[in-house]
C-alpha cells in the first residue's frame, strides 16, 4: 500500500467513515428512526447535533439511517450493473461477429432513452420496493458498464496470451474469467467509483421524486423531500443531505482518480 | 453520389428506426410487471369484476401487438389518449406544459452555451493558473450534487437569504416576457450549472487538443495575442466536438428539467410526468416518456448531423 497520494488516502478515510456509519447505524444513532424527540425544525443544539426535522425527529439519526439505506441500495445496484454489464460486455467482445452486433445494438437502443425517463416509465407500473429499485437501477446502469467493458475486452482479446490460451484448448468461459477479467480489472475498478456515485445521485433523485424509498424507511433524497417546505422559511434542514452527498462523492472520486492514474501508469509496463 | 446527402439520409433513417424502437421499449417497459395496468391502478384488493371492466375499457383484452400499433398510430395523429386518473385528454393537458418546459430549457440553453464556450476559452488561455483551477473546482462541485439539491441550495441562497428571485416559479399566459424570465430565473440558473461543467470541460479539452498542432505554433511565432490565437485559430477546428457536446447537453437539459420542475413547482411536462408516475397513470407516463425520448433522440440526431456537416473532409471530397 506504499505510494498512495494523500488525496487518495483522505478519500479512502472519508469513504470508510461513511460506510462504517452505515454499517453501525443502529448502534451509533442517538435516537430511534421514527422517534419524535422534540419540536419541529429545532435548530442544532448539544441534544440534537443537526437539529430536528419536519415532525420533530432527530436529524442526525435520520441522516445516519438514511445513509445506510442510500449506501446499501447504491452498492447493491452497482454490484448488479457491474456483474451483468461486465460479463455481457466480455461475452460480446470474445464471441464477436453477430453476437456482438446484436448485443451492442440492443445496448445502444436502451441507452437512447434517457435513464431517468425510462426508470420513471418502468416504476409507474412496478411495485416500488427496495429489490425492484436495485434491479431497475442496476439494469439501466449496466448499459454503461457493458460499453466500457466491451471496449476494454476487445483490446485484450487480440493479445498473444489470449491466443495462447485458445490454442491450449481453453473454452470461452476460461478466456472470459481467467484471461480477460484479471486484465480488465483496473479500468473497471476506476469506473466502479463513478458508477457508485451515479447510483447515489440516482436513488436520491428517485426518492426525492417520491418513487424511491418509501416511508417509514428513509434515505438522503427522502430527507430532502420531507424537509423541503422548511427552505422557504429559511430552515436549512433539507440542505444537510447535500453536504453528505457532496462529501461522499468527492471522496469516492479522489479514490477513483487514483485508481485511474494507477491504471494508465500500468500501461507502460508491469514492473512497478 | 456526394457523400454528404448520403450520410445525412442514412443518419435520418437510423434516427427514425431508433425512435420506433424506443417507442416499443417504452410500451414494453410498462408491461414487464407481474400483473397488468388494471391491477396496478386498482391495487391488490380489487374484485375480479372491477378488474375485468377496467381491462375492457383500456382495451387490455386485445393482444399486445394490436394495442401497441393502435397506441402508436393514434399518438402519431396527435391523439395521446385520456388520463386514467382524471379522464382528461392528455394531448390538451400536455400542450401548454410542453411549451413551458421548452421555454425553460431554451432560457437555460441561451445562458449556458455561450457561457460554457467562453469559460472554456478562458480556461485554455490561463491554463493551469488560478482562473483555470477555479473554474474547474466550481464546475466539479456542481456536478457532484444531484440537480434537485443544487436547486434547493440555490433557492435557499438567492430566494430565501438574499430575496432576489421568487422561490416558486409560477408562470401563466398573462405574464409579459420579462415577468416570465424573472419567474424562471432560478430554475434556469440551476439547469445552467448542471450542464455548464460538462460543456466547459469538453470545450477546454477540444481546444487543448487543437493547440498541439503545428499551425498553432506558427501563429504563436507570428506574435498573435494568446486570446486571438485561441479564438480565431484554435476554436474553428474544435467546433465539431464542441457542437456535439452542446447538443448532448441540450438533450440532457430536457431531461434534467423533469427534476427541476418538481423543485420549483414549475407547471411543465416534468412535473406532469412525475405526478402521474406516483398515480400509476400509465397512458400519461407513456405519452410523456415518448415525447421526452423523441426530443432526446432528435437532439442527438441533430448533433450527429452537425458534426457530419462541419467536417471539411466530408464537405470537399477528393
Amino acid at each position: 500500500m506504499k505510494g498512495i497520494p494523500i488525496s487518495a488516502l483522505l478519500g479512502l478515510f472519508v469513504t470508510g467513515l461513511f460506510f462504517l456509519a452505515a454499517i453501525l447505524a443502529p448502534w451509533i444513532a442517538p435516537y430511534g428512526l421514527g422517534q419524535i424527540v422534540g419540536d419541529i425544525w429545532e435548530p442544532s443544539s448539544s441534544q440534537f447535533w443537526l437539529g430536528t426535522d419536519n415532525l420533530g425527529r432527530d436529524l442526525l439519526t435520520r441522516m445516519i439511517y438514511g445513509g445506510q439505506t442510500t449506501i446499501f441500495v447504491a452498492s447493491a445496484a452497482t454490484a448488479v450493473s457491474f456483474t451483468l454489464g461486465s460479463v455481457l460486455g466480455f461475452t460480446a467482445a470474445v464471441y464477436g461477429g453477430l453476437t456482438d452486433q446484436i448485443m451492442s445494438r440492443i445496448n445502444d437502443l436502451v441507452m437512447s432513452i434517457p435513464t431517468l425517463i425510462f426508470a420513471l416509465v418502468v416504476l409507474s407500473v412496478m411495485p416500488v420496493t427496495i429489490p425492484v429499485l436495485i434491479l431497475v437501477m442496476g439494469l439501466l446502469d449496466s448499459t454503461r458498464v457493458f460499453r466500457l467493458s466491451r471496449a476494454v475486452a476487445v483490446d485484450i482479446n487480440v493479445m498473444d496470451f489470449v491466443e495462447a490460451a485458445r490454442l491450449r484448448g481453453e473454452g470461452q468461459r476460461w478466456v472470459i474469467f481467467r484471461e480477460i477479467l484479471p486484465n480488465a480489472l483496473s479500468p473497471l475498478v476506476a469506473e466502479l467509483g463513478l458508477r457508485f456515485i451515479f447510483a447515489i445521485l440516482f436513488i436520491s433523485t428517485l426518492s426525492f421524486l417520491g418513487i424511491g424509498i418509501q416511508p417509514p424507511e428513509t434515505d438522503w433524497g427522502g430527507i430532502v423531500k420531507e424537509n423541503r417546505e422548511g427552505i422557504v422559511y429559511g430552515i436549512p434542514a433539507a440542505l444537510i443531505p447535500a453536504v453528505a452527498i457532496v462529501t461522499l462523492s468527492i471522496s469516492v472520486n479522489l479514490v477513483a482518480d487514483w485508481a485511474l492514474n494507477r491504471t494508465t501508469s500500468l500501461k507502460g509496463g508491469r514492473g512497478g | 453520389m456526394h457523400p454528404i446527402p448520403k450520410l445525412v439520409i442514412q443518419r435520418l433513417a437510423l434516427g427514425l428506426l431508433l425512435l420506433f424502437a424506443a417507442s416499443v421499449m417504452i410500451f414494453v417497459g410498462t408491461m414487464i410487471l407481474p400483473g397488468d395496468v388494471a391491477q396496478a391502478v386498482l391495487g391488490q384488493n380489487a374484485t375480479p369484476e372491477a378488474l375485468a371492466n377496467m381491462r375492457a375499457s383500456l382495451g387490455l383484452d386485445q393482444p399486445a401487438v394490436t394495442r401497441y400499433f393502435t397506441w402508436l398510430s393514434s399518438a402519431l395523429q396527435g391523439d395521446l389518449g385520456t388520463a386514467l386518473s382524471n379522464g382528461r385528454d392528455i394531448a390538451s393537458s400536455i400542450a401548454g406544459r410542453l411549451q413551458n418546459t421548452l421555454f425553460l430549457a431554451a432560457v437555460a440553453a441561451c445562458i449556458s452555451v455561450p457561457l460554457a464556450i467562453f469559460l472554456g476559452l478562458l480556461a485554455v488561455r490561463y491554463r493551469d493558473r488560478w482562473p483555470d483551477k477555479l473554474i474547474s473546482a466550481i464546475t466539479l462541485t456542481s456536478i457532484s450534487l444531484p440537480e434537485f439539491l443544487l436547486g434547493y441550495v440555490i433557492m435557499y441562497l438567492f430566494s430565501v437569504q438574499w430575496g432576489l428571485f421568487p422561490s416558486v416559479s409560477n408562470i401563466n399566459d398573462g405574464m409579459s416576457f420579462l415577468q416570465k424570465l424573472n419567474a424562471v430565473a432560478l430554475p434556469a440558473m440551476v439547469l445552467t450549472l448542471v450542464v455548464l461543467a460538462h460543456m466547459m470541460r469538453m470545450t477546454r479539452a477540444a481546444i487543448l487538443n487543437v493547440m498541439q498542432s503545428a499551425y498553432i505554433e506558427t501563429a504563436e511565432l507570428k506574435g498573435l495575442r494568446r486570446f486571438t490565437l485561441i479564438a480565431r485559430h484554435a476554436m474553428p477546428n474544435a467546433i465539431a466536438p464542441i457542437v456535439n457536446v452542446v447538443m448532448i447537453n441540450l438533450a440532457y437539459l430536457v431531461v434534467g428539467v423533469v427534476v427541476i420542475e418538481v423543485v420549483f413547482v414549475y407547471p411543465g411536462m416534468g412535473q406532469y410526468l412525475v405526478d402521474h408516475v406516483a398515480k400509476r397513470d400509465v397512458p400519461v407516463v407513456q405519452a410523456c416518456g415518448l415525447i421526452f425520448a423523441t426530443i432526446y433522440i432528435g437532439l442527438n440526431l441533430l448533433a450527429d448531423l452537425i458534426s457530419i456537416l462541419s467536417n471539411p473532409r466530408l464537405r470537399h471530397p477528393k
